[in-house]
């Protein structure tokens, strides 16, 4: 076996009295890659930021290099060459590659005067290394977020990292950007770097990873090698039950179309979308993230007006300026974001249900609490809502019970359609079973329901029909037995990608929007 | 699928714009240039007197006071934040160094008066620091306290210097430039030479971007903003003292409604208030032209409501500059 | 808020008549005019915005009151006060709400105009109400109704009417919604831009109202009369709790900032300072009682 690089033993954590790591050992070998897996709040992150020096630890001990190292700041742990990649990125658009790459630890001479050759020298080097196409005085707001990327791995190269830890790194790739990462992530590898890799997708892990150490609720279920476990397993060690209950499918016939859309076009987001929705059925719309899912439903929904094409709910042909037009007319739309666009996370549960229904709940304009109250009792019981009360600001819930929150929201003034976006990302297994249920609920009760989501297993599991979305386009529809991952793997990369790789500018304020405004 | 990796790659998105487009762009992402270039040329077709020697230095002249409260501003800005109180500490500034010169002496009184400048930045900096409060509530505060000490210090009428030889100090020309202008100019050399070659420079940009991230590698963030704010308070203090030289007098109202000057010329310079981006060169250009319009406007005789007019309505069109070409992050 | 009654307490021991029924009114009444400008500003500041153009749009609307009162009547005179207030507010709005540019900005450079706006309109000299002993206007800024200041009533009056809206209608719940979250509050079907822009013309017709009060009280308007006033609203709305992020805040917590102001002024004077030393106690109070806010809800009293 390698060396082993960095071990925790019975590492404990807690916040004012809350629990996050209980007695958890944790340790990486030299040129391996180690996935942390479990659900959100197990405390994988906790460890993390624990392992990288952001939190100190209650109890336990951490040596690096066989050496006991007591951390007091990130500073200590980057020292030592233990780095963190961020889930969201943190570099400063401003500064150059150079600087980014170096930041906080910038060549000087005793006055303060960066010695700009340098430091161009070095990061050069580091960029060579790990096959990049720019140069190290580029501005690096001007890079896409992929190559952002790259510059946050030249840091380990930089600082000649022993162990990195990748938080979540692929949220925001492509499928192409992301096979670029994981070459990057075999060269460190190879250079015999300890790699920890944190994710929620199940295939990521298997096609990278050497081990895998489960949490949960903050205890360690167990380590073992990647190739001797298969995802069942991993998945009964995260939840403890097994997969197959999780999935609910509406059972029920279709009934009239609810939804039409023709020939619906974006410059730069999506063009030609055309399909139908009935009453009573759930439509997957499956497709990788930047594939224009999220864009074809705002359009829908009226948060963006289209370019060309025809939109017909219910009968008549609409055109939604706003969606204030289209919650009258009974549409309604669980964005992707819950914390940016579901949910008023400062507000309690009652103003945030009946938000999008205000004149339902008032009478010339003066607000019906008791109303609002009784609609609030309502949904905390029907969909088990854990809460204190009425005006307990959301940011205190779960997020699942954030997401339950979103969804009475939208229930409430009984929509003809409703569009889910992603509507379980970033919540514990328990509270996506029983979303999963509600959204079979709703479709049986005569709902056309959409769900958009990257989850193959989710999207199979709760719909009836599924189209396939990549590039802007649809590129395929799928039912009964032909909705296999198989089918749909193929459906979205057999598409030529001369598109692919260009997002409008549009889109690139959006994921600059998305950054500023990440806590 | 290989081929589709190397294809997409990490060629990424770099959409090379026409080249009409990028010089539009350049242009417009310069655009305190063209403003100020436009200003001139507008008054001196309109006015012969503008385009003078004598007139430029004394347009200088009265642009360094603004200008060296918009440097300090402008680093306090590139960190995200704002200072709010610079007016009332050049009030004080300029009221010690006229109210202790004959009591202590003159040098010793500017060193004082320099030093009460570099106090209430500290103390700005230090409640940031400590409190976690906006500095936007910190500096209102000191902005209405600070005035409040001037008054009890000088009472409610102006100081007078006894020795006018003190007025003296600053008539020294360098050709046509005066001290006071060759004192701003010079500082906003050296702050735009830190800003880009320095680590506590380069250092604004990453915490004024995102400072949990500039904490996490290591830099002191906190240390960080505390420097910048005395640098702010003591640079509103030179300007105090430069006052005091020129006008003789210390008038408790002095410097009254400034800060919202130097913002002006801080955010035509195209410094965000968000943080993360600015340069002390386009600052300058900023107070020059604000400089421009206000000395033109009055060379023309127009009453000095249309100068206050178009000073508001080219803050708008500049916001809407910003806006258009897409680079505005309203909040 | 603790700091504040031991102030109360101490400066009652030394001017007896600090805390007699008299004086209190007093102070509300002096409070009267910043209160129901602040009071307006308190909606901007809610849906997370800024408007420091209040100082200069008092000034130009008690120079019109003033001087309209002359031409046109009282009457008529109040009418055309609202009118342009709501006229600056809807302004300031449209480029907030609408164009979506920064309000700390806008309204500075309206702050700008306006002050040359006012020159423009009175030319730079002093007007006065020329009938200022026999017009039934000065009832606003000098009379009384059952012993109590024509101001008090009619401050007190509009917190009530502000509150209920901001607290019990659709209206004030689309002004939290926006400061609360924007993204969100356009994802229910909230008409963001139409709330801010509401909340801008509110604003100016506050501040209208404050100016009738102005010019009825002081039966003349200078140039600077109004000036400053944006930042003592502002001190105030923030003494009172309001969080400049948007989303929480009361008229009533404004109302309670601005009159502690008031108190602390008065109390002040009482007791024999000058009138600039409240500057310096209104800094530390503003400092102690955000601080101390911050430190209740993070749980600790440094960052």
């Amino acid at each position: 076996m390698t060396e082993v690089v960095l071990t925790a033993e019975r590492i404990t954590k807690t916040f004012t009295g809350v629990t996050a790591l209980n007695d958890v050992s944790f340790d990486i070998h030299a040129g391996e890659v180690h996935a942390l897996m479990g659900e959100n709040g197990a405390g994988k992150s906790t460890l993390m930021k624990v392992l990288s020096g952001v939190y100190h630890p209650n109890a336990g001990a951490i040596h690096h290099r066989g050496e006991l190292v007591n951390f007091t700041s990130p500073r200590d742990a980057r020292d030592r060459g233990i780095l963190l990649v961020h889930q969201e990125l943190s570099l400063s658009p401003e500064l150059s590659v150079a600087e980014n790459v170096y930041l906080g630890a910038w060549p000087t001479n005793r006055f303060g005067v960066l010695k700009k050759k340098e430091l161009h020298e070095k990061t050069q080097a580091a960029l060579d290394s790990l096959g990049c196409n720019f140069g190290p005085d580029v501005r690096v707001g001007t890079l896409s977020i992929a190559k952002q990327q790259m510059v946050e791995i030249a840091r380990v190269q930089a600082f000649n990292a022993n162990v990195v830890i990748f938080d979540e790194p692929t949220a925001s790739l492509t499928e192409s950007e992301k096979e670029q990462l994981f070459i990057a992530i075999r060269r460190l590898r190879e250079r015999g770097v300890g790699i920890v890799y944190i994710s929620h997708k199940m295939d990521e892990i298997f096609e990278i990873t050497d081990r895998i150490t489960v949490l949960r609720d903050g205890e360690l279920q167990g380590t073992v090698n990647t190739r001797d476990v298969d995802m069942a397993q991993i998945t009964r060690m995260m939840i403890g039950r097994d997969l197959d209950q999780f999935f609910h499918r509406a059972q029920g016939a279709a009934g009239r179309d609810v939804l039409e859309v023709r020939h619906l076009e974006k410059e730069g987001l999506f063009s030609d979308i055309n399909f139908k929705v009935r009453a009573g059925e759930v439509l997957g719309l499956y497709g990788l993230i930047g594939a224009g899912r999220s864009e074809v439903a705002e359009t829908i929904f009226g948060v963006r007006q289209p370019d060309s094409g025809q939109v017909i709910f219910d009968g008549e042909e609409v055109d939604f300026a706003s969606p204030k037009d289209a919650i009258e007319k009974g549409m309604a739309l669980v964005p992707e974001s819950r914390k940016e666009q579901g949910l008023i996370l400062g507000m309690g549960g009652r103003v945030n249900i009946t938000l999008p229904h205000l004149n339902l709940f008032s009478k010339m304009g003066i607000s019906d609490t008791k109303k609002e109250l009784e609609v609030f009792n309502y949904y905390r019981e029907q969909l088990e809502i854990k809460t204190t009360g009425p005006e307990q600001p959301l940011s205190d819930l779960s997020g699942g019970n954030q997401q339950k929150f979103v969804l009475a929201k939208w229930l409430c003034a009984d929509p003809k359609l409703i569009i889910l976006d992603e509507p379980t990302r970033g919540i514990d297994v328990g509270s996506k079973s029983s979303i999963h249920k509600i959204i079979a609920g709703l479709a049986e009760k005569g709902l056309a329901v959409i769900v958009i989501s990257s989850e193959m297993p989710e999207v199979i599991g709760v719909s009836n029909r599924i189209l396939a979305m990549a590039n802007g386009r649809l590129v395929g529809e799928f039912s009964g037995d032909d909705m296999t991952e198989e089918n749909l793997i193929n459906a979205v990369s057999e598409v030529p990608l001369e598109s692919a790789s260009q997002p409008s500018p549009d889109d690139k304020t959006k994921i600059h929007e998305l950054k500023r405004t990440a806590p | 699928m290989s081929k589709t990796i190397s294809s997409a790659g990490f060629q990424g998105v770099s959409v090379q714009p026409k080249p009409l487009r990028r010089t539009f762009m350049l242009l417009a992402e310069q655009h305190i240039w063209v403003f100020l270039g436009l200003s001139l040329l507008l008054f001196s077709l309109a006015s012969p007197y503008f385009l003078t020697l004598n007139n430029m230095s004394n347009l200088l002249t009265q642009a360094a006071f603004i200008g060296l409260l918009a440097i300090g501003m402008t680093l306090v800005m590139i960190n995200g934040e704002i200072d709010l109180s610079v007016g009332a500490t050049l009030a004080l500034a300029c009221a010690l160094a006229v109210g202790l010169q004959s009591s202590i002496g003159v040098w010793p009184a500017i060193f004082v008066a320099l030093c009460s400048g570099a106090v209430m930045g500290l103390i700005n900096g230090t409640l940031l620091a400590l409190s976690g409060m906006h500095s936007f509530i910190i500096t209102l505060g000191a902005l209405i306290g600070i005035r409040g000490i001037v008054f009890i210090y000088t009472g409610e009428s102006a100081l007078m210097v006894e020795d006018f030889s003190y007025t003296e100090i600053v008539e020294v020309y360098l050709g046509p430039v005066s001290l006071t202008a060759l004192i701003f100019l010079g500082f906003a050399a050296f702050f735009q030479w830190m800003l880009t070659c320095t680590k506590h420079g380069r250092e604004a940009f990453a915490v004024g971007d995102n400072a949990k991230s500039a904490h996490e590698a290591g830099i002191r963030v906190k240390r960080h903003k505390v420097i910048n704010f005395v640098l702010c308070g003591t640079l509103a203090a030179i300007a105090g003292v430069l006052l005091s030289m020129r006008l003789g007098t210390a008038e408790p109202n002095a410097g009254k409604i400034w800060e919202l000057w130097a913002i002006i010329a801080v955010v035509l310079g195209g410094t965000r208030l968000q943080g993360g981006w600015g340069s002390v060169w386009k600052t300058v250009g900023g107070v020059l032209t604000l400089a421009v319009l206000r000395n033109g406007l009055s060379l023309l005789n127009t009453p000095n409501y249309i100068e206050l007019m178009v000073m508001g309505a080219v803050l708008v069109l500049a916001l809407v500059i910003d806006k258009v070409l897409g680079f505005g992050h309203s909040k | 808020m603790l700091a504040f009654a031991v102030f109360l307490l101490v400066t009652s021991l030394y001017a007896p008549t600090f805390l007699s029924p008299g004086n209190i009114l007093d102070v509300i009444r002096q409070v009267s005019i910043t209160g129901l400008i602040a009071i307006g500003v308190t909606f901007v500041v809610i849906t997370g915005r800024l408007d420091l153009s209040v100082g200069s749009m008092l000034t130009l609307l008690t120079v019109i009151m003033v001087d309209q009162h002359n031409q046109v009547g009282p009457a008529m005179a109040m009418a055309i006060t609202l009118l342009v207030g709501a006229l600056i507010g809807a302004v300031n709005g449209f480029l907030v709400g609408y164009m979506k540019l920064n309000a700390l900005i806008v309204t500075l450079a309206m702050l700008s105009f306006l002050q040359g706006v006012t020159l423009f309109y009175s030319g730079g000299s002093n007007v006065n109400v020329a009938d200022a002993q026999t017009t039934w206007f000065r009832f606003f800024g000098r009379g009384e109704l059952l012993g109590i200041p024509a101001p008090v009533w009619i401050f007190v009056g509009t917190a009530f009417i502000a509150s209920f809206f901001l607290l019990k209608t659709n209206f004030g719940r689309g002004i939290y919604a926006v400061g609360g979250n924007e993204t969100t509050s356009r994802f229910s079907g909230v008409q963001t831009q139409k709330v801010v822009f509401s909340a801008y013309v509110l604003s100016g017709l506050a501040t209208a109202l404050a100016a009738i009060i102005m010019g009825s009280r002081v039966m003349g308007a200078q140039n600077t009369i109004g000036q400053g006033y944006e930042l003592t609203v502002l001190a105030g709305i923030i003494l009172g709790g309001t969080s400049l992020m948007g989303g929480s805040g009361t008229i009533w917590r404004t109302v309670l900032g601005i009159s502690m102001l008031g108190f602390v002024q008065n109390g002040l004077l009482l007791l024999g300072y000058p009138y600039y030393v409240q500057w310096l106690v209104t800094w530390m109070v503003i400092i102690l009682a955000v601080w101390v806010d911050l430190a209740a809800k993070r749980g600790k009293v440094f960052a």
